[in-house]
């Protein structure tokens, strides 16, 4: 047996496959990386618990055998707080995608940054609404087709990491489905790092995106994401520039992006306010 | 040896895309599979295990 196949018979519920996602869909790879970065960590199936809300990722949780809740669209990340609370000794993973973090959930996101809560959001960003028919989200690239923008959409999108960032999240974190190893590292790295980690994962959605869009198949759309992504080490030797150059032509960092230990994790410091309260200082 | 669970193959074409050797194909049957002939040619690097969004195709090293 491959190790591959070891982690889906060990990670994955017996029964559930073949998933609902479309043929070509990268959901699965990066369901498949954080299955690897949990088998990396040596982490125990029952220490972690993956919520998610709605759209197409949101699917991966019916897929995972650990302590898992399907529940409401963008309010996945104050159900995990609420877990994570009640037992911050769970490693709290919740995998969303680009509208149910940035749109619907977008007001959770930054109060769950802002807190610094010890999880993990993975982001599926497929640039688009797949599961509902391919409408825009925030993070549909301006000028790209839309079932809610035939005649092209004029929206700039968001960066999310550098929202996440801003909003107080102290780890960052970016990778394709074409780099599967940096995806694995970066999510592994987040799992590990104490607060709250945002990890982009940039996928394709053949079906509602790449059609549309006349982007080809999904592996031509695998093969954009080799080519415009840029390792942070590379990104970082570039001159202001160069790097100006390269996101004009669409190029984007992969890797960690940024981290930082300095803030205080949010249980950690509910723990220091209860025994405050229980007259303990 | 290239293990292929064929139930969850959507023929996406993601592994004969990325096959560096070239000997995967979809069949008629919209399922991957290794081209009649070319089995000796397979060096089991794993490129298509890696990529499959499916958990459909697995490197079974021996």
């Amino acid at each position: 047996m491959s190790v591959m196949e070891d982690l889906v018979e060990k990670y994955f519920r017996p029964g559930r496959l073949p998933h609902i996602w479309c043929p070509g869909c990268g959901n699965g790879i990066i369901t498949g990386a954080i299955v690897k970065a949990i088998d990396k960590l040596q982490l125990d199936k029952d220490e972690v618990a993956i919520i998610s809300g709605i759209g197409c990722s949101s699917r991966s949780t019916g897929y995972l055998d650990f302590n898992t809740a399907n529940t409401l669209h963008g309010r996945a990340l104050p159900i995990a707080t609420g877990l994570k609370m009640a037992n911050p000794k769970l490693k709290v993973i919740v995998p969303s995608g680009d509208g149910d973090a940035t749109a619907i959930g977008g007001n959770h996101l930054i109060h769950a940054a802002r807190r610094n809560v010890d999880m993990t959001l993975v982001v599926y960003n497929n640039s688009i609404y797949g599961m509902t028919g391919g409408q825009y989200s925030p993070m549909t690239p301006k000028g790209s087709k839309a079932s809610t923008a035939p005649y092209l959409t004029i929206e700039p999108s968001f960066n999310l990491l550098e929202l996440a960032k801003a909003a107080g999240a102290t780890y960052i974190a970016r990778a394709t489905t074409f780099h599967v190893p940096t995806m694995v590292d970066v999510i592994a790295k987040g799992i590990q790092h104490k607060g709250f980690s945002v990890i982009e994962c940039v996928t394709a959605c053949p079906i509602n995106f790449g059609r549309q869009n006349k982007a080809g198949s999904a592996a031509k759309m695998i093969e954009w994401q080799r080519d415009h992504a840029v390792m942070m080490g590379a990104w970082t030797r570039m001159t202001d520039e160069q790097r100006a150059e390269a996101k004009a032509a669409g190029k984007f960092p992969i890797g960690v992006l940024f981290e930082t230990n300095d803030v205080q994790e949010y249980t950690e410091a509910y723990d220091e306010i209860i025994k405050r309260a229980q007259g303990g200082k | 040896m290239l293990k292929f669970v064929s139930k969850r193959c959507k023929g996406c074409g993601i592994c004969v895309n990325f096959c560096p050797k070239k000997v995967l194909e979809i069949t008629e049957l919209e399922k991957s599979a290794i081209i009649k002939g070319k089995e000796d040619e397979c060096i089991e690097c794993g490129q298509c295990e890696m990529r499959c969004p499916d958990y459909a195709i697995f490197v079974d090293k021996e």
